[in-house]
């Protein structure tokens, strides 16, 4: 593979711009807050993270505000891999997924065969989704076919189970890498490309995201192969939740605004899309004490 | 253009914006407006009026003065009395202070003078509210700061002032090229009258306002309405020193005709057909957007716009396939919708110039692609539009088209491409996409073109002098060297 797509990263950033200028209200509106809750994937990723925790957030899933009748639910719980059995019990009768980290998350600094172990130990455990991170290291250094190697490797053990592949875009300095690192990871094997643990400080930026979203599209020209995309960290809010439905649409079209092609790693955006929703029904907004904080 | 947005039987999505329409009840356009002579808002001698029409919907927006022989007579003397009495005399800080002053009201008026951009000439709300506006308040604040350091602008000369400009602007940009041609005219000391396009005259007049609100003495501008014809009088007028003129080049070429026995300066910013390339190491998505914007920005109406695509061959197919994409995505329609990327064609004058093109290029057998648009019943509207596989010998590469109409072409060499891009009677800019710095310099060393973009395209800043080679013009607007078309160079050795 030659990889010599540049990107100019003053007019990545006008487009986004022009992008966020859109105005999205009334129906669109309610349909975007609608469609962002269901492409969820409620995260908890911390070391205090217990069964108890773990429950409660499963729960929520499920039920984000059933005084309001006919939300949707969230696509996916994702969680470390010694909670994976939990959340999958949890989630029993309902039909959200449960996806793992994996491969050493977040950092990655492990050898592979620990990282195939841990992969193989969560989809044994349940989960139906596995989010890895790549080696950065070797990708910076320049050992793609490492990389790649390795991502393929782990959409073996894989086996049935979802693969997104975390590209830790704040660590890939330039937005050259960041398209790099796309396509490797795409053409090696991987169902989702997501951009960030959530570990450091910089996570899904929109020149990132549209970077991600314009290498799908080439790939999707290339190969007719759809892959899905997760911008994951930093995003709260349900306005900027809503441009990111924008840029999905102005650049791979509305076949990609599904939970099966669109996910966002968030776990405070819930409830103000929730609190967005009520209000859009009742007129005026609702203090945050009214949503449930699980 | 929007509709409700729903989950389709067949779970395809089709998840439109509903409209967002930006609201008219803050502003206010009169049922009529006179000539703005000599500070005050007078009935036309010539008691003609004409209509200023919304072109998205054919509605009459308002009655506009049609100014006469003897209602420019008025004009100019008006002028020519401030300038000999008050504007010449003024002491040069004092002069800024008036053009600071107008800066800041068109920035407080902006909300009401994008909308009324936006009614008056069909361009997308977007783009009034984000570009023209700001930029003409911009070049108010850009020359009110020339006005007193004159004697610094031109190291080795002295400058003055010439006397009463004559100034006749069009109509893709109003109120900007309003702002283009006053504010550089009064802060080198002189006097104004300006013919705002006749399709286009609100803002002009609502600048009027602004200008009696600003306190600027009576008669240093003045705005006169009209048609060709009043131009044409305005430019023949003995008292007039100076002809500023931004239009066609075959009017531009008539103007030099009819002055060239006075003693009239003048400086003209002509047509354009501005070559666009795009080479083979240039960020593709990046450069995509570029064309978006170099053709299809106002709808096309930029005399800078980048007509003439040169797409290198080994990228054209994956370049024009992306671009349709893109085409496809954009919003056309009601110009105030904040959505709305392409809105009505100025006219339908100028609907029937761009669809008598689109004729000549079909016939000319150019591979014709249009965006997948709904066009509205009322109004001027013409959906983006590509022609692919043409050359220089097509009408459609050669001919300035004022309209959302693109003719590509493919080169392999970089030679090759420059002298297809000089290959023009034209001269006023160009554009060259490429992840290379060293070919941007070897491309734009040897464009002849008087403004070139590298990586981007339709970028305006109040100092960046802006004009053209060969018959796209003569002289520049905006930066130090904009002060220079309304100055005499007085080199006297005492």
């Amino acid at each position: 593979m030659v990889y010599n797509t540049t990107i100019d990263q003053v007019g990545c950033k006008e487009r986004v711009d022009r992008i966020f200028s859109r105005s999205i209200k009334k129906e669109s509106k309610i349909w975007a807050l609608n469609t962002v809750l269901s492409m969820i994937d409620l995260t908890t990723l911390e070391g205090r993270d217990s069964s108890g925790k773990v429950k409660q957030l499963c729960y929520k899933a499920a039920h984000l505000h059933d005084k309001h009748p006919g939300l949707p639910k969230v696509a996916a719980i994702c969680v470390y891999p010694s909670m994976v059995a939990i959340a999958k019990k949890s989630l029993e009768r309902t039909n959200i997924k449960t996806a793992s980290v994996a491969t050493g998350f977040p950092s990655g600094m492990t050898n592979l065969n620990s990282k195939i172990e841990e992969v193989k130990f969560v989809v044994e455990e349940g989960a139906e989704e596995v989010d890895m991170v790549i080696s950065r290291g070797h990708f910076l250094s320049g050992e793609l076919n490492y990389v790649s190697d390795e991502i393929a490797k782990v959409k073996t053990a894989c086996g049935r189970a979802k693969l997104k592949v975390i590209l830790e875009t704040g660590e890939l300095c330039t937005l050259d890498n960041v398209r790099k690192a796309s396509e490797l990871a795409m053409h090696s094997g991987a169902d989702f490309i997501k951009t960030s643990t959530g570990k450091i400080s910089e996570s899904a930026t929109p020149v990132v995201v549209l970077t991600m979203l314009e290498a799908i599209r080439d790939y999707f020209d290339k190969t007719g192969k759809k892959i899905g995309m997760k911008p994951a960290g930093g995003i709260g809010k349900s306005k900027l939740a809503i441009q990111y439905l924008v840029m999905v649409r102005e650049t791979l079209g509305n076949d990609w605004l599904t939970p099966d092609l669109f996910r966002f790693g968030a776990s405070s955006l819930a409830n103000d899309v929730l609190m967005q929703i009520v209000k859009q029904d009742q007129g005026n907004y609702q203090s945050s004490n009214y949503f449930s904080l699980d | 253009m929007a509709k409700n947005s729903k989950v389709k039987k067949s779970d395809s999505i089709d998840w439109d914006y509903s409209v967002a329409l930006e609201s008219t009840d803050h502003i206010s356009i009169s049922q009529e407006y006179k000539l703005f002579i000599g500070g005050k808002f007078v009935k036309p001698l010539s008691k003609k009026y004409f209509n200023s029409i919304n072109p998205s919907n054919e509605k009459i927006l308002s009655k506009i003065a049609s100014a006469g022989k003897a209602d420019i007579n008025k004009a100019v003397l008006a002028a020519k009395s401030a300038y000999d009495t008050i504007w010449s005399k003024m002491d040069n800080a004092e002069r800024g202070k008036y053009l600071y002053r107008i800066a800041r009201l068109i920035q407080e008026k902006s909300r009401e003078l994008a909308v009324i951009e936006s009614l008056d000439g069909g361009k997308p709300i977007r783009e009034s509210r984000d570009i023209d506006i700001p930029l003409a308040a911009a070049h108010f604040f850009y020359y009110a700061g020339w006005a007193d350091k004159l004697d610094y602008a031109f190291p080795g000369s002295k400058v003055s002032s010439i006397g009463v400009a004559g100034q006749i602007i069009p109509w893709n940009f109003p109120l900007l090229m309003a702002a283009w041609k006053i504010a550089p005219a009064l802060a080198t000391g002189n006097t104004v009258v300006l013919k705002p396009a006749e399709s286009t005259p609100l803002t002009a007049l609502k600048l009027a306002e602004i200008i009696q609100e600003s306190d600027l003495p009576p008669g240093v501008v003045n705005i006169i309405t009209g048609d060709g014809a009043t131009g044409e009088l305005l430019v023949n007028n003995p008292n007039v020193d100076k002809i500023a003129f931004t239009g066609s080049t075959e009017v531009g070429k008539m103007i030099i005709k009819s002055i060239a026995n006075s003693k009239k300066k003048y400086s003209l910013e002509l047509g354009g057909k501005a070559a666009n390339i795009i080479c083979e190491d240039a960020s593709i998505d990046q450069a995509v957007e570029g064309i978006i914007n170099s053709i299809f920005f106002n709808q096309g109406h930029v005399c800078c716009a980048g007509s003439r695509l040169y797409v290198q061959e080994s990228v054209s197919s994956q370049i024009i396939s992306k671009l349709k994409n893109r085409m496809d995505h954009l919003i056309l329609g009601d110009p105030l919708d904040k959505n709305t990327d392409i809105g009505a064609i100025n006219s339908n004058e100028q609907l029937k110039k761009i669809n008598m093109y689109l004729d000549i290029g079909k016939k000319e057998g150019g591979d014709f692609y249009q965006s997948k648009h709904t066009i509205p019943k009322k109004g001027y509207w013409c959906a983006p539009t590509l022609f692919t596989d043409t050359s220089q010998s097509h009408r459609i590469v050669q001919e300035e088209i004022f309209g959302p109409v693109l003719a590509i072409q493919t080169f392999r060499t970089i030679d090759e491409v420059i002298d297809k891009a000089n290959n023009t009677p034209y001269g006023l800019s160009g554009g060259i996409w490429t992840d290379k710095g060293s070919k941007i310099f070897q491309v734009s060393k040897k464009m002849r073109a008087g403004v070139i973009w590298a990586n981007t395209f339709n970028k305006f800043d109040p100092a960046s002098p802006f004009g053209g080679y060969k018959e796209s013009g003569i002289h520049r607007e905006g930066g130090l060297e904009g002060l220079a078309p309304y100055v005499n160079f007085d080199n006297r050795t005492l």
